[in-house]
């Protein structure tokens, strides 16, 4: 028997609580992540319904998501591009793999997002003349510790702002990580995310905005206390809505008009 | 009859009374919050509505009561110089095993109780009980012992948790109960209660109604 203090006694207690205590955390999430992911997914589909002004109570959410079209668009050209399954694209890992995305130099890399997929999913909702009423982007980049996913949905003049909503993210509890404040997302709905020249302009301003100013459109009140997650927001808006990101789609939109 | 329950409590070490002692003191004479002041942050973080603060409760009760079992069961193996790693490494992995349960059976709540699922491990009450209590005691006794500690725990946040949500958005469980004007009702909502410092008043005010139902409990100057 080794003596409770000594060396060997302490290396050989340290060493077996850890492969124990690993084993059983390792087990844990290995068996419960199918379950976890499923949720994830779902909660991202209530976002998607969230922004789009869909979310009803008492309706399951493949009942409310049937109304949305699934569309896959090619970021550069803007163009639709058909494949089956669009629901089964997962842009999330796309931009993981090297084929199907692009390096962003750090100059266009304003999201610090370093790889872009060439193609994104977008969700369309049409009103019953078949016109697009409502467009859901998927957006996401960098904010002060952690990735923010989110949608942003826009009215059919691709510049009034319908909802925006983060699914994701871990930025800091009760500063940046109230960007789940169903308070603050209110804040987003009427504004202008393009100026008139259709350059992106939002800015997220200290100290409230002046609803009586004119430029006010283009102002969100930022979120106290979470400088480095306003940037990241603001940067993330900029970039998808610019040239790198979803400009050309919704040039091609206004352009070719809303029935395609 | 008597006879197996002898047999019990040879086996596990306990006896009725002591058993009793440690279920049931920490309930109001040794409670951890309001006796020891422990476990404040999180009281002040999750109680904004009864629905965190239950899976909250739920989450420390099972995490308390199965560190003091497992340090109990070792802790005539634990070296010294590493006990305090030892504690924490037992109660961070059952911290992450809860957490993780949560994320995958009530997402939903994960969300809303952020990180403070994951904050249980610096919970001083869970080490506190694992360095005073199950260090020096037996297995049973220390899993009884957790199990009154988060109960203790319980009852305070669940107090702060009824009031908070009744007064400061009138609902209870997301049921309304007092319609706020907001809605087309006529209670105005108490808006300061869903702000943190309002658990601090409502933890004041518990331990002074405590103290005087229970003089015993002031501390002598």
């Amino acid at each position: 028997m080794l003596h409770r203090d000594s060396i060997k006694k302490t290396l050989l207690v340290a060493f077996t609580l850890c492969v124990v205590a690993s084993a059983l955390v390792t087990t844990t999430t290995v068996l419960l992540r199918p379950i976890q992911e499923k949720n994830r997914l779902l909660d991202r589909q209530k976002n998607i319904l969230a922004v789009a002004g869909l979310l009803q109570t008492g309706k399951s959410i493949q009942e409310l998501s049937s109304r949305l079209e699934t569309r896959i668009v090619d970021l550069k050209s803007g163009r639709f591009v058909d494949i089956e399954n669009p629901g089964q694209f997962d842009q999330h890992d796309a931009s993981r793999h090297p084929l199907p995305s692009t390096a962003m130099t750090p100059k266009q890399d304003i999201a610090k997002i370093q790889r872009r997929a060439n193609h994104a999913l977008v969700y369309l909702l049409r009103d019953t003349t078949g016109q697009i009423k409502t467009i859901v982007l998927p957006v996401h980049g960098y904010g002060l510790w952690s990735t923010l996913y989110g949608f942003l949905a826009l009215a059919s003049d691709t510049r009034t702002v319908e909802g925006l909503s983060f699914y994701e993210h871990a930025d800091t509890p009760g500063l940046g990580g109230e960007v789940d404040n169903p308070r603050w997302k209110a804040l987003w709905p009427g504004k202008q995310v393009y100026d008139e020249y259709w350059q992106p302009t939002i800015q997220l301003v200290k100290g409230g905005v002046d609803p009586d100013d004119p430029t006010t459109k283009h102002q969100i009140d930022a979120l106290s206390g979470a400088t480095l997650t306003n940037h990241g927001i603001e940067n993330l808006l900029r970039f998808w809505l610019g040239n790198d990101g979803f400009a050309p789609f919704l040039t091609r939109l206004r352009r070719e008009g809303l029935a395609g | 009859m008597s006879g197996i329950t002898e047999t019990i409590k040879q086996r596990v070490g306990i006896s009725g009374p002591q058993a009793r002692e440690a279920l049931l003191a920490p309930l109001f004479d040794y409670n951890p919050v309001t006796r020891f002041v422990l476990g404040v942050c999180s009281a002040l973080a999750v109680t904004t509505s009864l629905d965190t603060a239950l899976v909250m409760c739920l989450a420390v009760i099972v995490v308390l009561s199965f560190s003091n079992t497992a340090i109990s069961a070792i802790r005539h193996q634990i070296p010294h110089s590493i006990r305090i790693i030892v504690q924490m490494t037992v109660i961070a992995s059952l911290v992450i095993v809860v957490d993780q349960f949560i994320k995958a059976y009530a997402f939903d709540m994960s969300k809303s109780l952020s990180v403070f699922v994951g904050l249980i491990i610096t919970n001083c009450i869970i080490l506190g009980r694992a360095e005073a209590y199950a260090m020096k005691n037996p297995p049973a006794l220390s899993f009884l012992d957790g199990l009154g500690n988060g109960l203790g725990y319980s009852i305070i946040l669940i107090s702060v948790a009824t009031i908070r949500e009744l007064f400061g958005s009138g609902t209870l469980l997301g049921y309304t109960l007092l319609p706020s004007v907001n809605n087309g009702g006529w209670y105005y909502p108490n808006g300061l209660l869903l702000l943190p410092p309002s658990a601090f008043f409502i933890i004041g005010l518990l331990i002074w109604a405590l103290r005087t139902w229970k003089p015993e409990q002031v501390e002598k100057d």
